[in-house]
């Protein structure tokens, strides 16, 4: 890290390294760059940088870039493949998102496609579908804040205060299943348990209100379905960031607090969940950025024909649109619209957190 | 590390009275309140409660695949069927359809796995050398994809301009790398000690010999982990099926559950085997959700494992 400064430099630009703040300095080490070892640089970094193992790393520094890339072919050559993967299936679809400003056509491509510039944001906005699928993805991820966040900090807490090791450790295996079941397989169950007449939930629920209930096609039903859907797959796992956080927690705290009196529950509030404030804090932010990600398979799944009014968030509003109708340019200018709020509302979780004298995550 | 650090710090507590460094279960007189017995068998009830709530739809959909058609319909819930059989099962195992989407499933996930380990191990090295030219900008443009990315729609695009529409490829290269596990790997890469590798490179081993004879042999643990990552989020993915395969006949078992379980399209996906047989309808769509969950489970113990300890490493180094 120390030796960051002369490196730096050389990496973008294809001049050879200069290092040094005055420019009489920089000029002279230009001069004497091919060279291979010109006298280091007057700035005092240098002796630092001489130790150990790194005497070869400062040959390479000094060295003009065109030798450091021929000395690191073999390095450039295993790059190559996941250079190739990022630029084809992550930044290519980046440029991709120019033909939210265009009429796509796919016989003319990204580059020459007419450009229409805001039209297709015009039209989201102005359409009625707008309101109801971004209704839709606030309230999802409102109830996500409000009921799906705290979950696993709540089974953290309580596992923390279970002693039997081979009780809370069935607990933890039974509880962490879920997470490794695929969403296909999480709304199969839910079709199989809520089916109308068979569903042995729905015979539950059905001997409880004494209505015959259609949970999966009922409207009313569609948020109660994906909250526990997603409280049953995550809330085991998300445990897990919690308990290690708790591990660090200094036990004289708890022999402290208990001699000046403190009960269980003072103890927890006091000390364990203070204890654990960070690790919520750099949750929150992270969820935050996935606030709109309302889970495309998900939601995919369990939407039908009967509650999609409900059931269209923008994610699988994006898929309707551009996969199934072919309306390329407009969902992708609605995607683009859900990544700018999704990028805006991490860096604003960020700026909270870092006003309430948290430590944001940049 | 939460699995290990939980349960050593714990084995003491439960020991019988003696004051353990980490709350003594009955050190002070303070302590032994009939509050906090009562919590703590209260605690104990609702996560015993918790558990049997999470694991109770799985064993009903097991016990389900092996009960007799009349039997799903006459009881409503049952953990374990009067008769066992197996008819479901037999049944979906001589559908050409299931067998062909397992074998795809198993194909994609086995071939996917291995280059997507290959290229994210091949690509986190280079990365880790902090003297590499260049390196600095291209971990950058990683980090990047992290936060934003193309979408659904111009990732689409970009897959079918590609003519990977409707090849098994689609639903390995578009996710060959991720970059989250990438930076992972390439900060594990970095721990290694550098003297190791630069005794190899003065003995005269190329960098592709360092690389495969030192710094491979080392990092067997997170190749373990790693390709458990990839290979479980390949088995259970269904967008990219969604997206990219059209023909029925390419479809991966994610694909063919969520046509029998949730699309109910039980003739057009099995295939009629005989017109005079009638197929167990309920009890098949237990058993096809079974068979797409046996290698996870089959393989939970280690996943359990490696993925706390995955995510663990994760959020340390981030």
């Amino acid at each position: 890290m120390a030796r960051r400064p002369p490196t730096e430099p050389a990496s973008p630009d294809p001049t050879p390294a200069t290092s040094g703040s005055s420019p009489a300095v920089a000029t002279a080490s230009t001069a004497t760059a091919p060279a291979p070892a010109p006298a280091d640089s007057p700035d005092g970094g240098g002796t630092g940088r001489a130790g150990g193992s790194s005497g070869r790393r400062i040959g390479t520094a000094k060295a003009p870039l065109r030798i450091r890339l021929i000395r690191h072919t073999w390095l450039y050559v295993m790059l190559l493949p996941g250079v190739v993967y990022f630029l084809l299936f992550k930044y290519a679809p980046m440029y991709g998102i120019s033909i939210a400003f265009q009429d796509y056509l796919p016989f003319l491509g990204f580059g020459d496609s007419p450009w229409v510039g805001f039209k297709h944001f015009e039209t989201l906005f102005s359409s009625p579908d707008f309101s109801r699928v971004l209704t839709n993805t606030l309230i999802l991820a409102g109830l996500h804040v409000v009921l799906v966040f705290p979950a696993p900090i709540i089974v953290a807490l309580l596992l923390n205060e279970l002693r039997i090791t081979v009780v809370k450790r069935f607990i933890q295996s039974s509880i962490y299943i879920p997470h490794f079941l695929s969403w296909t397989i999480v709304a199969s169950l839910t079709y199989l348990l809520f089916a109308v007449d068979v569903g042995p939930a729905t015979q539950l629920l059905n001997s409880i209100t004494g209505d015959r209930l259609d949970v999966l096609a009922d409207p009313d039903w569609f948020r109660p379905l994906i909250i526990m859907q997603t409280l049953w797959k995550a809330t085991g796992w998300g445990t897990i960031i919690y308990l290690a956080a708790l591990t660090s927690v200094d036990p004289n705290l708890y022999e402290a607090a208990r001699i000046d009196g403190a009960n269980r529950w003072q103890q927890m509030w006091h000390i364990t969940l203070p204890a654990i404030r960070s690790t919520i804090v750099v949750m929150a932010i992270l969820m935050s950025g996935n606030l709109l990600d309302t889970g495309f398979e998900q939601i995919y799944l369990m939407t039908n024909s009967l509650n999609r009014e409900v059931a269209e968030v923008f994610d699988t509003y994006v898929y309707f649109m551009g996969i199934t109708q072919g309306q390329y340019s407009y969902s992708t200018a609605v995607g683009l619209f859900k990544a700018v709020v999704g990028i805006i509302l991490i860096f604003g979780a960020n700026w909270l957190a870092r006003r309430f004298k948290q430590t944001g995550l940049f | 590390m939460s699995d290990t650090t939980t349960h050593t710090a714990q084995p003491t507590t439960a020991g019988a009275g003696t004051t353990p460094p980490r709350k003594p279960r009955s050190g002070t007189a303070v302590r032994n309140t009939t509050g906090g017995r009562v919590f703590d068998a209260l605690n104990l009830v609702l996560l015993i409660a918790l558990a049997f709530v999470t694991v109770l739809p799985f064993l009903y959909v097991i016990a389900g695949s092996f009960a007799s058609e009349s039997e799903i319909s006459a009881r409503s819930f049952f953990l374990w069927p009067h008769d066992v059989v197996t008819d479901s099962y037999d049944y979906i195992f001589a559908t050409n359809t299931f067998v062909r989407s397992l074998i795809v499933t198993i194909g994609v996930t086995a071939v996917g796995t291995i280059i997507q380990v290959a290229l994210t191990l091949s690509m986190a090295y280079p990365l880790a050398k902090r003297y590499l030219p260049g390196r600095n900008l291209l971990l950058n443009l990683v980090i990047f994809t992290m936060v934003f990315s193309g979408g659904m729609i111009p990732t689409y695009l970009i897959v079918r301009e590609l003519g990977l529409l409707n090849t098994y490829w689609a639903l390995i290269l578009p996710l060959a790398i991720n970059p989250f596990y990438l930076i992972i790997v390439k900060n594990f890469f970095q721990e290694l000690p550098e003297e190791l590798q630069e005794a190899a490179r003065i003995d005269g081993c190329s960098e592709i010999g360092v690389f495969a004879r030192v710094v491979l042999p080392l990092s067997k643990p997170i190749i373990a982990t790693f390709s458990l990552f990839y290979a479980v989020a390949i088995w259970n993915d269904f967008m990219s099926p969604l997206l990219y395969i059209d023909d029925a006949s390419k479809w991966t078992l994610q694909m063919f559950v969520r046509q029998v379980t949730i699309s109910a399209d039980m003739a057009n996906t099995m295939g009629q085997l005989d017109p005079n047989y009638v197929p167990p309808e309920q009890g098949l769509k237990f058993a096809v959700i079974v068979v797409a969950t046996i290698p996870i489970m089959l393989f939970y113990p280690f996943l359990q494992k490696h993925f706390a300890k995955g995510i663990l490493i994760g959020s340390v180094k981030g």
